[in-house]
């Protein structure tokens, strides 16, 4: 606005400028060089240089058993939840009159599914005895050791995750909604049937949404705390003890400052560098319409 | 049946005619098309809302029976889970505990509003020298991972002696810290046409006049959509205090529940199953009161842009 300093503006992100500063810049830098340091709380800093690094991938087999769990953990939430997620919303996005009333039932897990009540829910649900077991057995399967075996925890903790497809699905309706739909009729005047034209013409429209929900989904679910945290505690056999929890574990329980910040920034690499290989792969299949953004 | 009435709107002025038999066929074809996506979306739906249901049937059941059935209605209707588990094994009770809660989430409910409405005004209204290199920080906070600041927050919050108090969970929020708020507040700003402001600046107002009088009000309902997703969060928020408050009576309702699972003795389940009842039932009532506040906020934050 003309007239006014040209500070003015400045003044008002200055909150967030300090906080900047404050609470990401210096922390960020300051977790990198811990994780070059031996830090117990009770002395100074003392310097290791590559240390904590040469010891976590070489002699550290929790730390390989953490990650492997942690990027099977990833690979398979991510795909499955967006999965349903985009069905889902296909299914919604066809002039249902409940599309509302579904959307809201579908939206419930996502708002309550990262708090430990429904933690402590899924321990109980998925217990020997427990809700999933007794119904299951309808169907004349025997039951299932949901947490006790090392070959279902995961996939047990996966499953919560799932279940919070919610807001990715609300994402990608509101992204179905907004497609021009004089481009379905055009395609279907030209003989296209249902698959060719989700396939041709709605999924390459999309793809700005299905990249946001891939970034994002994948970022968070890096950081998946609440869940194995409760319900298995890592457990068994570490077979969901996902990278956050051995974080926590080091820092706040063995007060091993610096080991954890290693961790910690390993960790971030491989979410940085995934999420820069989105970036530049999605030249390739993101599809940006001239004029939609402005 | 119902269903057909969802395709008025496709076949425009084809009731005036009479229908050619390919006609007829289309509209059978897709109304059982719709059918069955209405039964698959109906089963799945309730399949994925059963456990939530489970939930609360079974926290009015006696320990017996909540592993002896998968029902979800109480034979034997107790309320001894809600009265055994209101009581802890702490000093407290879970009253404390909700009282903590709501200390924890107000202040920075507020904090988030203010502070992230006014940093959204200065970058959707203003040009200052650095503005461009700042607005890109905003979205690389918004992808960074927490878990690398996480540990040197808690060194500074320590170092300043605010450990076992609220101020690590309300400050960095007090400053705009959430980027997804601001970077929301933001794309709703872009979408307002700026005449009024323009007209209230020509009247005289200065550009605080003018956020609170006429970009405030406009603003409104993404305001809220921040409110209630900042809430949500912090309800659901395990980490920030598991990491920062250490004595009981300064427990929030997540850290309480997880206490009482582990001071709880075996098979006196209904105790636990109440009490995630009862700290699930704000988030609940707040997202059904106001529901479209969350999915206008959810698709306008991640869509646009």
């Amino acid at each position: 606005m003309g007239g006014d300093s040209k500070y003015l503006g400045f003044l008002y992100v200055a909150p967030y400028v300090a906080g900047l500063l404050l609470f990401t810049a210096f922390p960020f830098v300051a977790s990198l060089y811990l994780s070059f340091t031996d830090y117990d709380l009770l002395t100074t800093p003392k310097w290791l240089g590559l240390d904590n690094y040469t010891k976590l991938f070489t002699r550290d087999r929790t730390f390989n058993k953490s990650l492997s769990v942690t990027l099977l953990y990833v690979f398979l939430t991510v795909p499955i939840k967006l999965a349903f997620a985009l069905l889902i919303a296909v299914m919604l996005n066809y002039r249902l009159k409940a599309i509302n009333l579904f959307r809201t039932a579908y939206y419930v897990p996502s708002i309550l599914g990262g708090s430990i009540a429904i933690a402590v829910l899924w321990r109980y649900i998925f217990a020997e005895a427990g809700l999933v077991n007794m119904v299951i057995a309808f169907f004349g399967i025997e039951p299932i050791n949901w947490f006790g075996d090392p070959q279902n925890a995961l996939f047990t903790i996966t499953l919560l995750r799932c279940w919070q497809f919610g807001s990715a699905m609300v994402i990608f309706l509101a992204a179905l909604q907004s497609v021009d739909k004089t481009l379905y009729e055009a395609a279907s005047i030209d003989g296209a049937n249902q698959w060719h034209i989700f396939r041709y013409i709605t999924l390459p429209l999309i793809t700005p949404v299905i990249f946001f929900n891939l970034i994002m989904q994948t970022v968070q679910a890096f950081q998946e705390f609440n869940g194995p945290y409760i319900i298995t505690e890592g457990g068994p056999l570490k077979s969901t003890y996902l990278l956050p929890l051995y974080i926590y574990d080091k820092a706040f329980k063995s007060f091993d400052m610096g080991y954890a910040s290693a961790i910690a920034w390993i960790l971030f690499t491989i979410i940085m560098v995934l999420t820069l290989v989105a970036f530049w792969s999605s030249k390739k299949w993101v599809y940006y319409a001239g004029d939609k953004r402005s | 049946m119902t269903a057909s009435l969802d395709f008025k709107a496709q076949t425009p002025g084809s009731s005036a005619e009479p229908a050619t038999d390919i006609e007829i066929k289309l509209r059978r074809q897709r109304r059982i098309s719709s059918l069955i996506r209405y039964t698959i979306l109906t089963v799945f739906g309730l399949v994925m809302l059963y456990p939530l249901i489970w939930l609360i049937g079974a926290s009015f059941k006696t320990n017996a029976e909540i592993f002896a059935s998968p029902s979800f209605w109480p034979k034997d209707p107790t309320l001894s889970g809600y009265i055994k588990g209101w009581e802890t094994s702490t000093p407290y009770t879970f009253a404390r505990f909700f009282w903590n809660t709501f200390l924890i989430i107000t202040p920075k409910v507020i904090g988030t509003a203010i502070s992230c409405t006014l940093v959204a005004y200065g970058f959707a209204r203003f040009d200052f020298p650095g503005k461009r290199i700042l607005f890109v920080t905003v979205i690389a906070t918004l992808l960074l991972p927490n878990v690398v600041t996480r540990i040197p927050q808690y060194l500074l919050f320590r170092e300043i002696g605010w450990l076992d108090s609220f101020l690590p969970l309300w400050v960095p929020s007090a400053v705009a810290g959430d980027a997804f708020f601001v970077f929301m507040l933001i794309q709703f700003l872009r979408a307002i046409p700026r005449d009024m402001e323009e007209a209230a600046r020509v009247d005289g107002a200065n550009t605080l006049q003018t956020l609170i009088y006429i970009v405030v009000p406009m603003l409104m309902p993404a305001i809220i959509s921040v409110c209630l997703f900042q809430f949500m969060w912090t309800m659901n928020d395990f980490l920030g205090p598991l990491i920062y408050i250490s004595s009981v009576e300064n427990y929030p309702v997540s850290l309480a529940l997880k206490l009482s699972i582990d001071t709880t003795e075996a098979f006196d389940w209904n105790k636990i199953l109440a009490m995630s009842v009862l700290a699930l039932a704000p988030s609940l009532t707040v997202f059904f009161l106001a529901q479209k506040y969350f999915i206008e906020g959810i698709s306008t934050g991640g869509v646009k842009g």
